[in-house]
């Protein structure tokens, strides 16, 4: 019993950063109709951004909340005015191009990032800042809750319903759904679209940013590549609970957290070994699109004539 | 199909742009520039993918050979030269780097992968030239049965892994012990595929088999199934990125058992990704930078003063790999390929500084293994585990005196007659398995 | 001339050309004269690579559905065929005497099991995916091309994650021919009643579909044919290289194929040949940057690579040719168009798929659609 609350914790923490990233995937692609291939390396600078925040600003020593509050924010700011500059350099120009057009542009501008991300960075892993005096807490027995897992959970939430707020409370957040909507009946309607475009990438961006950092902390390796295949997975939570749709991203990230660590717990019991763990992500995906292609929690729309 | 045709035309011809040369008589290409002049030494490796520190501490170790050799005049008077080239870690890349090498810098030999995928990639290649390659840090028995000039400086996955089942048996009196490696990896497929009939033979017992990926941000899954099979030690034969991780992560689960792993842990980020939740885990390693002997000495300081790092085993076993190669070409007289090969296959007790080197009928290096204990992000020297012969297969030209370096300090050295009977058979068998199952 | 002694005509050219490239690349060289080792291996993954984008450029450029699983079919190809030369092919060579005759034949096997192969998962893998529209399909194929590559990785009796050496070579001449076959092959699909369907199928699915076309038929056909040929070209790849390991065959590659198709023009046969062979040949070339003041600059070379792709998208997006195939107008000259056969789009260069579409900047809600 124990070791299935402790798999359940598990799968949860690694979820709500899928989650995080998740978010930014299903705006940028609820606004824009774009895979941002590029999202998953902008989680990766933000771990780097947060390294190096960190260590400029003497917080990589002792552990304390006010450090790891300054690298957060920081990192997220940085990693918004990276995304920034992404739209603004590379994804507008081609915005008015076919669809496919701007998805290999996407593409450009992540093998972009992890080439740099190698040249700047180097290829090798570095060891991310220990920010939180850890412990871990027991409960029903023998299961243990780290303070790192709560953060992750608590960050997490504090992040997801305020964006939430920010996309249902704000004016931003009514003009964010509205070119969501429909952008050309958006701009009709007085709104600046360009600056909204802009705001969803940074918000996006910023979230990103916050798992780079949050991850950071529960495992301290980060590399330049280490986009890739978390990047990958966050984009199959996005479509698994509906792209376009914020709840949905959530809902998704869990799922994909939880089924991921029960491949490992369980697996070997109904003959998966837990090296299957990745294609396991990927058979959900692709069983999802295939019946119910709009995902969880995603509707579908008719095919206009 | 005139399109085709003009396709073609315009493919020869940008082919013919792109290179076209006179023949040298047809006789291969490592023959040329004997002799005189500067000797071209290739080295390839992973500089700007995922294992990237492997690459650049294999060149690192290399180019502190090189510049040490140069500095004392060269070889027989000849400066020495290494043509560096990135495969970005992929296996498709190192053959095309390595052919490179060979037919455009015309390299007389060449040192590398560090990964055993990308040395079986590219040996076929080198052989097929007949230029000798030495692979300072490939681990898996089948690179070198590519052919016979293919070589290397370190010892196998079957004496690392025996090392490790017999240390855990005989030094830590473990009888479960529960395995936790990346399956997809080769090298951890291949300790464990060591570590498991030696351990079990010893009269231990596997009580969990649990793998992740390289990429994976989170162990915890996997070492809740191992709290729960409680074992004396876990088996963790995977490479220090994660390692780091997995042991933080064990200790938040309450887990006591000692970790214990192979070289593939040797890093000096170990300790700044694991920190003191390493205390008491094992590594089984090629050397020890904490080794009192003058030459290990003498190179941690040279390479600290150069690169501003502690150098790792791969540093080190690049750093060796140059200097065997150095020594074959002095005693060949000169890089013609069959001479340098032979003399190669010849190095019989050279004193590197990663123990003495001696390589076999089956061109692997024959040399102890040292055990470490982890504490207070240090490597404590616990014992060194000499060869027994049958661990690569070779004949009784093993049982080095290792006089130089790493035995000279350990005397208490359990010598755990290794990989016995079980270990080498079980290589054989392994080794055969593409071409028989 | 008639018709097919030009045709016979052309394929001896074709067979002289490539005979005599092979004979450069050989050991004794060409009338003494011949390329050297590494050129000749940056050459065959040229001709692996044109392969490997034309046959993407089927599905990708003509038929207008976006894959990007292809690595995970020359995958298959490569370790369906790799498998029958370890396990049998040597055995069926002795049986059958030895010598070049018998490896040529054994080899021709090796060939049609990996184009049988993987165009059977093609087929699998299509059915049910080609439901699906644009992204959706993309970021299908490739979970399946992981799916693929991940259960390879923990076959043992491939190689597993050790690799999988495989004897024998590969001379120049075979991929050549094969080249030229999935040219040939590709052209005259896109030329037939097929291709016809399948552009109608790119420009507008719904009309299509309207018209009479059996849109889910033609597509997957595509994406079986497509995928039957990088199985070929991984058949090629792995007997090349003699050894395979899944590093090689990530969505990476996949990606590398897609970039040839985009810088050559999507829908665009030589432009696809060209896009494979200046996306071969320029990272090698970049190998040659000089290193300045200890400054490397060959290590940029993947970055340069990274922008390129990108100022290509940002500048021309349509690739160097767009549609057009280079020697069209002469093609046309010489031959007369059959009747009714126009050309679909129209002949200014930039593809229709390519136009802004007023659907496009709508920006509709929900997911699943397609522009």
């Amino acid at each position: 019993m124990d070791t299935f609350v402790q798999q359940i914790i598990n799968g949860l923490t690694i979820g709500s950063i899928y989650a995080l990233i998740a978010l930014g995937y299903t705006m940028v692609y609820g606004i824009l109709r774009l895979i941002n291939f590029a999202h998953g390396d902008i989680y990766m600078l933000g771990a780097y951004a947060g390294y190096y925040i960190a260590h400029w600003l003497g917080f990589a020593g002792e552990p304390s909340i006010a450090g790891l509050a300054v690298t957060l924010v920081g990192s997220m700011v940085a990693a918004a005015l990276l995304g920034m500059a992404i739209e603004r350099f590379a994804y507008r120009p081609v915005r008015k191009y076919a669809r496919m057009t701007t998805l290999i542009t996407a593409i450009g501008v992540s093998l972009l990032l992890e080439n740099l991300g190698v040249v700047i960075f180097g290829g090798a892993p570095r060891s991310f800042p220990e920010q939180l005096q850890n412990e871990t807490y027991t409960l029903f027995g023998n299961a243990a809750i780290s303070k790192t897992q709560l953060l992750i959970f608590g960050v997490s939430v504090v992040l997801m319903v305020l964006l939430q707020w920010i996309v249902y409370k704000t004016k931003v957040g009514t003009a964010m759904r509205a070119v969501s909507f429909n952008l050309n009946s958006a701009k009709l309607m007085g709104i600046n679209t360009d600056a909204i475009i802009v705001f969803t990438f940074a918000l996006g961006s910023a979230l990103a940013a916050a798992g780079g950092v949050l991850t950071a902390q529960y495992n301290p390796t980060i590399y330049p590549l280490m986009g890739i295949i978390t990047g990958l997975k966050a984009f199959v939570a996005a479509v698994l609970g509906g792209i376009g749709n914020i709840p949905g991203a959530v809902l998704g990230g869990l799922l994909i957290g939880a089924a991921e660590t029960f491949v490992v717990g369980y697996g070997q019991l109904i003959g998966i070994p837990s090296t299957y763990r990745d294609a396991v992500a990927f058979a959900i995906l692709i069983l999802v699109l295939l019946f119910r292609p709009a995902g969880l929690l995603g509707t579908t729309v008719q095919e206009k004539v | 199909m005139k399109r085709t045709l003009i396709t073609l035309g315009l493919a020869t011809l940008l082919l013919g742009a792109f290179a076209c040369e006179r023949r040298d008589g047809g006789g291969p290409t490592g023959s040329t520039g004997d002799g005189s002049g500067i000797i071209k030494v290739g080295v390839y490796g992973d500089l700007s993918g995922q294992t990237s520190s492997f690459g650049e501490s294999t060149r690192d170790g290399v180019r502190m050979a090189v510049d040490e050799i140069n500095a004392a005049g060269g070889i027989n008077g000849r400066k020495v030269e290494i043509v560096v080239e990135d495969d970005q870690g992929q296996p498709q890349q190192a053959s095309t780097v390595v052919t490179k090498l060979i037919n455009q810098d015309k390299v007389v030999a060449i040192i590398g992968e560090v990964a055993s995928s990308n040395s079986l990639a590219a040996a076929p290649r080198a052989q097929e030239a007949k230029v000798p390659m030495i692979t300072p840090s490939s681990t898996n028995p089948k690179v070198t049965q590519v052919g016979d000039y293919i070589f290397r400086v370190c010892f196998t996955d079957d004496f690392q892994g025996a090392v490790a089942a017999k240390f855990a048996v005989n030094t830590l009196k473990a009888k479960r012990a529960a395995i936790l490696g990346d399956f997809n990896s080769d090298y951890s497929k291949g300790m464990t595929q060591y570590f498991e009939p030696e351990f079990t033979a010893s009269g231990g017992q596997i009580v969990a088999r649990q793998s992740y990926t390289q990429t994976d941000a989170d162990f915890k899954g996997q070492l809740t199934n191992i709290r729960a099979a409680n074992p004396d030690v876990i088996f963790v034969p995977g490479y220090y990125g994660q390692v780091g991780v997995i042991a933080k992560q064990a200790k938040e689960l309450g887990i006591t058992a000692p970790l214990l792993g192979g070289d593939g842990w040797d890093s000096p980020k170990l300790f700044e990704l694991g920190g003191t939740a390493l205390d008491g885990s094992y590594m089984v390693n090629h050397y020890s930078t904490d080794d009192p002997s003058p030459a290990v000495q003498k190179f941690v300081a040279a390479y600290k003063q150069k690169f501003g790092a502690v150098p790792d085993a791969i540093a080190a076993l690049g750093y060796d790999a140059m200097n065997v190669l150095a020594d074959a070409i002095r005693r060949a007289g000169g890089t013609d390929s069959a001479k340098l090969r032979d003399a190669i296959a010849a190095t019989k007790g050279f004193p590197g500084v990663t123990g003495s080197i001696n390589i076999n009928a089956s061109r692997d290096a024959v040399k102890p293994a040292v055990v470490f204990e982890l504490k207070d992000r240090k490597l404590v020297y616990k014992e060194t585990i000499q060869p027994s012969g049958a661990a690569t297969g070779a004949a009784p030209a093993a049982s080095p005196a290792a006089a130089g370096s790493t035995a000279g300090a350990s005397s208490p050295g359990t010598n755990a007659n290794a990989p016995a009977a079980e270990g080498g058979a079980g290589g054989s068998s392994a080794n055969t398995n593409t071409n028989a199952k | 001339m008639p018709g097919f002694v030009k045709k016979l005509v052309g394929a001896a050219v074709i067979l002289v050309v490539l005979y005599a490239v092979s004979a450069a690349m050989s050991r004794e060289g060409l009338f003494g004269f011949g390329l050297g080792a590494y050129e000749s291996e940056v050459l065959m993954l040229v001709g692996i690579n044109v392969i490997l984008a034309v046959s993407l450029n089927l599905i990708n450029g003509f038929t207008g559905q976006f894959s990007i699983g292809h690595a995970g079919f020359m995958a298959i190809g490569a370790y369906a065929s790799a498998y029958f030369t370890v396990y049998h092919g040597q055995g069926l060579e002795q049986s059958l005497g030895g010598g070049t005759f018998a490896h040529a034949l054994v080899f021709t096997v090796a060939i049609l099991i990996g184009a049988v192969v993987a165009g059977v998962m093609g087929l699998l893998v299509g059915v049910p995916s080609l439901r699906l529209r644009g992204d959706y399909l993309a970021i299908v194929t490739l979970g399946f091309a992981e799916i693929i590559r991940i259960v390879i990785l923990n076959l043992d009796v491939v190689g597993g994650a050790t690799g999988f050496s495989v004897p024998g070579t590969v001379s120049f001449f075979w991929v050549g021919i094969v080249a030229v076959i999935t040219i040939v092959v590709v052209h005259n699909i896109v030329k037939s009643d097929t291709g016809r369907a399948l552009i109608s199928i790119r420009e507008d699915e719904l009309a299509a579909e309207a018209m009479g076309v059996n849109t889910t038929r033609y597509k997957v056909l595509s994406f079986a044919i497509s995928s039957a040929f990088a199985g070929v070209a991984g058949v090629l790849f792995g007997h090349f290289k003699r050894f395979l390991a899944t590093p090689d065959f990530t969505f990476i590659k996949s990606f590398e194929v897609i970039i040839m198709i985009v810088l050559g023009g999507m829908g665009s046969i030589t432009g696809a040949v060209l896009g494979a062979i200046v996306i071969t040949i320029l990272p090698e070339l970049l190998r040659q940057l000089p290193s300045v003041g200890g400054f490397n600059f060959a290590d940029l070379r993947l970055v340069i690579y990274a922008a390129l792709l990108i100022v290509i998208m940002l500048t021309r997006p349509q690739g160097v040719l767009g549609e057009r195939e280079i020697g069209l107008h002469w093609l046309r000259r010489a031959q007369k168009a059959p009747e009714g056969d126009r050309q679909v789009g129209d002949d200014s260069g930039v593809p229709i798929a390519q136009k802004p579409k007023a659907a496009d900047q709508e920006g509709t809600g929900g997911g699943g659609q397609n522009r």
